[in-house]
């Protein structure tokens, strides 16, 4: 699990590889987010494009830091999701709740 | 319900690190039995859910405890047998993940992941402690595990 930050404008953009797994990848998303809210980052896209794995307690960090984004007035989305990740957020509904993009360009150009 | 040897035991503390023990386990004796790496992945992940539900629920996340992991492979089916040492629960009082009032709560998909992968998700609860849940799910493949030339990718 490896989480990369770099900056698109005014969206900050974070690339995560690996496994959202309980234990690490979990936890790694959700210190990666608040480092970026920290820095005062506001609208979020996490780019899933490099993960083979996400189970119950990576779902759930998704959804925390939609959460905890959006009630600093910010947003999160999603980027680049593997067959797998669309599976599941297919299955847990929460296809309903992101807002999720093919490219990135649409994804940035979004935010606006 | 079938009794079948089991073809793998694994008794493992309860840290989460563990649980990519059991996964790579798990995966290696379904490659063997030739099965595909969509059906490997899904059977994979809801282990891991069963295990992880183990590890927190069950034992405490207390090392000292272990989860134990049977696999079983009979006709046209393996089944996955994971045991911890906690108190148990009442799976009917678990929330629906799928609820429009849950839907943004971070927990509580665990089971609702394995029923959501496999064929059949049972619990069972001893007299003296301990929960065991039980993960079915049929394959195509109704042979026991191939030698170990298969297992190379």
């Amino acid at each position: 699990m490896n989480i990369r930050q770099r900056q698109v404008g005014d969206v900050t953009v974070l690339d995560v590889t690996g496994k959202i797994t309980i234990g690490v990848g979990d936890v790694a998303i959700r210190d990666a987010v608040q480092v970026a809210l920290g820095g005062g980052a506001r609208d979020i896209l996490l780019n899933l494009q490099g993960v083979t794995t996400i189970d119950s307690a990576g779902v759930g960090e998704l959804v925390s830091a939609y959460t905890s984004v959006a009630h600093r007035g910010g947003k999160l989305k999603l980027v680049g999701l593997p067959p797998k990740v669309n599976d599941i957020l297919q299955i847990t509904q929460l296809i309903t709740v992101f807002e999720v993009y093919d490219d990135e360009a649409s994804a940035v150009a979004s935010f606006k | 319900m079938p009794v079948a040897e089991p073809e793998a035991y694994l008794a493992v503390a309860s840290r989460f690190e563990n649980i990519e023990l059991v996964q790579a386990v798990v995966e290696d004796l379904l490659r063997r039995l030739e099965l595909g790496e969509d059906d490997r992945h899904w059977i994979g992940l809801a282990v891991r859910e069963a295990v992880a539900n183990a590890i927190k629920h069950g034992n405490g996340s207390d090392p000292s405890k272990q989860v134990e992991v049977e696999v079983r492979v009979d006709d046209g089916a393996v089944e996955v047998a994971v045991r911890d040492e906690g108190q148990g629960f009442d799976p009917a009082t678990v929330a629906d993940p799928l609820a429009p009032e849950n839907l943004l709560r971070p927990g509580g998909r665990g089971i609702f992941y394995m029923r959501s992968l496999m064929d059949n998700v049972e619990y069972r609860f001893g007299a003296g402690g301990g929960t065991e849940v039980v993960l079915r799910k049929r394959i195509k493949a109704a042979s026991a595990p191939r030698g170990e030339e298969e297992t190379r990718t």
